[in-house]
């Protein structure tokens, strides 16, 4: 594994052998089951109602978005897949094991809208912090950090602290922290959310390559229309009160297909954010709406 | 004593990220501003002395204005000078200085026992109420509590348990009692600080740690405490100025003769003869705070790695 992480990233096609899922799964296991989940949540307005029979599927290597406006239950499905909340009904799968123990198998990476790197730790020593955690050797440590600054493109700010990074840049190292074990699935909780238009652009072209280059599967959750369509194999589009899924649409964008400039500006593109507009608002776009598009 | 031990800690409270200075002329800058401090009480002392009555301001019967005799108020270099002088008029008596800086010493020593022992005790406790809920609820408000019995109270109380006890050979030193009741002033503020601390880290740090399937300990070591750093640090200050204080008053209710407790009262009892000497141990004692107060920012500077201010 040694060797094969010290080849220079990016170079490899998908799967890449730089970067090879952690495990290899019972063939035609989903990534992700999640079936007839609700979640209600008891404040002192009374139970909220979360989720409500939530029902989703997400294949290994899949790049699933989550749409919906805020309050829709899309962040609490994701925390509920990463064991980070427990549904209230119903089962949720990940690699055909409970979430909690595929929690404690470190199956995913995660990342949240803000970086939350730990501010007294270099950039290296946050990437770090997993492998720490989970006992790799120190020297093996040290060419996996190295290796995973080199992917998200910070290799020379690995002594620098998360105070001397921009918000793009500690968003990068918190990618680079989710991937550090190699998971075969990312979770990620709005992770642009808090970055400026271009920063945010940069960084889903970014996010592509990286999926590209390890195969992972991934749950995006955002509220924005072209980054779902930008990103994902498949839009899943939410309603809120209760949070249900509404709407699937499948991007037909392959994974072949390089995420760059040329893509936000192509008909097919368009033409697929319109329909996921269509399914997020219930009805059709007026033909108005259409062309100024 | 108190206020000038509580004076050095609040800079440290409201300055997190202290500003980095460079340049010589920037080093030298607080040492200066010290001396000029120094410099501007002993202007006043001074000033009011030479401006004020003799028998101060009388309004009705209340003296508003104390008095500004040599033998209320000595001279500045009075003072000074008699810190250079023999102790007592016996022969071969050591220099005032030497006499107080002697006590101070001891004081310090039992002071900073006192501390470490508070220190402990308090980091201790926070970590146990941090842990459970449950005995958060139940230990804190006798932990506030403990602070509202009255030191000269149970200071005779300490000593004459501590008379008592003997183990094998070993009997209990009268100083320990004084750095006892030191370290039950000084474990609160780091009681209370450093469970604040605990408490502070943020949910993502708390989620992220959870993912990683983190126990407690692990969590505790590599998030909690760190981020309790900020917190920690003032809470040791005013720790180490209550460990003073402490040792001081102990020291006196206690009737240990070594410290400079002592030598505060037997000088102010000698103060109708000889005014200046009332105020060498008072010095000693001002002293001993600020070099209590230096130590914790020693700490300070070797945690400034968890100071740095949280990533936006």
């Amino acid at each position: 594994m040694i060797e094969q992480m010290s080849e220079p990233a990016g170079a490899a096609d998908r799967p890449s052998p730089s970067f090879p899922p952690s495990l290899p799964g019972p063939i035609g296991v989903p990534a992700v089951q999640v079936s007839g989940v609700t979640k209600t949540f008891r404040t002192r307005a009374g139970l909220v109602e979360a989720l409500a029979d939530v029902d989703l599927s997400v294949a290994e290597g899949e790049f699933v978005a989550l749409l919906g406006p805020s309050g829709c239950g899309k962040s609490t499905l994701l925390r509920v897949i990463a064991d980070l909340e427990t549904s209230t009904t119903g089962e949720v799968e990940v690699f055909g094991k409970t979430a909690a123990r595929a929690r404690e198998d470190q199956d995913y990476g995660i990342a949240f809208q803000q970086a939350g790197l730990l501010p007294w730790r270099t950039v290296a020593a946050n990437v770090a912090l997993p492998l720490e955690l989970h006992d790799l050797p120190r020297k093996q440590r040290k060419e996996r950090v190295a290796h995973l600054l080199d992917l998200v493109g910070l290799g020379d700010f690995a002594q620098h602290h998360p105070d001397q990074l921009s918000g793009g840049m500690q968003q990068r190292v918190a990618i680079a922290r989710s991937l550090a074990e190699q998971p075969r699935l990312l979770l990620m909780d709005e992770p642009f959310g808090a970055l400026d238009e271009m920063t945010r652009e940069r960084m889903q072209a970014e996010l592509a390559r990286i999926c590209a280059e390890t195969g992972a599967a991934v749950v995006f959750v955002t509220h924005s229309i072209p980054e779902a369509v930008f990103l994902a194999d498949r839009v899943v589009v939410m309603s809120p009160r209760p949070g249900r899924i509404t709407g699937v649409v499948a991007t037909g964008i392959g994974r072949e297909v390089p995420r760059d400039d040329a893509l936000r500006e192509d008909r097919a593109f368009f033409a697929k954010v319109t329909e996921v507009r269509e399914a997020l608002h219930g009805s059709p776009v007026t033909g108005v709406g259409r062309e100024e598009r | 004593m108190t206020s000038t031990a509580m004076t050095a800690a609040a800079p440290g409270a409201a300055g997190l990220r202290s500003r980095p200075l460079d340049g010589v002329g920037a080093r030298l800058r607080a040492p200066l501003q010290g001396m000029l401090g120094l410099l501007a009480v002993a202007a006043l002392w001074e000033g009011y002395k030479a401006l004020a009555p003799e028998d101060g301001v009388v309004i009705g019967e209340t003296r508003v204005l104390p008095r500004t005799s040599d033998l209320a108020m000595p001279h500045v270099w009075d003072m000074v000078a008699r810190l250079g002088e023999p102790t007592t008029s016996l022969p071969g008596a050591v220099p005032l200085w030497r006499t107080v800086a002697d006590a101070a010493l001891v004081s310090l020593g039992i002071a900073a026992v006192g501390w470490l022992v508070g220190t402990a005790v308090g980091l201790g406790l926070a970590v146990l109420m941090a842990r459970l809920r449950i005995v958060e609820l139940g230990l804190l408000p006798w932990i506030v509590l403990s602070q509202t019995v009255p030191l000269i109270a149970f200071a005779p109380v300490v000593r004459s348990w501590g008379a008592r006890i003997e183990i094998g050979g070993w009997e209990w030193p009268p100083w320990l009692s004084v750095a006892l009741i030191a370290s039950y002033l000084a474990f609160f503020p780091v009681a209370i600080g450093a469970l604040r601390g605990l408490q502070s880290h943020s949910a993502i740090h708390a989620d992220l740690m959870h993912s990683y399937a983190s126990g407690w300990w692990s969590t505790l070591r590599r998030v909690r405490l760190p981020s309790a750093v900020p917190y920690l640090l003032p809470a040791l200050r005013l720790g180490a100025a209550s460990a003073v204080v402490g040792t001081v008053v102990a020291e006196v209710s206690t009737g240990f003769l070594d410290g400079i407790g002592r030598l505060l009262v037997s000088y102010a009892g000698q103060a109708s003869g000889d005014p200046a000497k009332a105020w060498a141990p008072i010095f000693g004692a001002v002293a001993l705070g600020l070099v209590a107060a230096m130590f914790v920012t020693l700490i300070g500077v070797l945690l400034r790695p968890y100071r740095r201010g949280e990533a936006t």
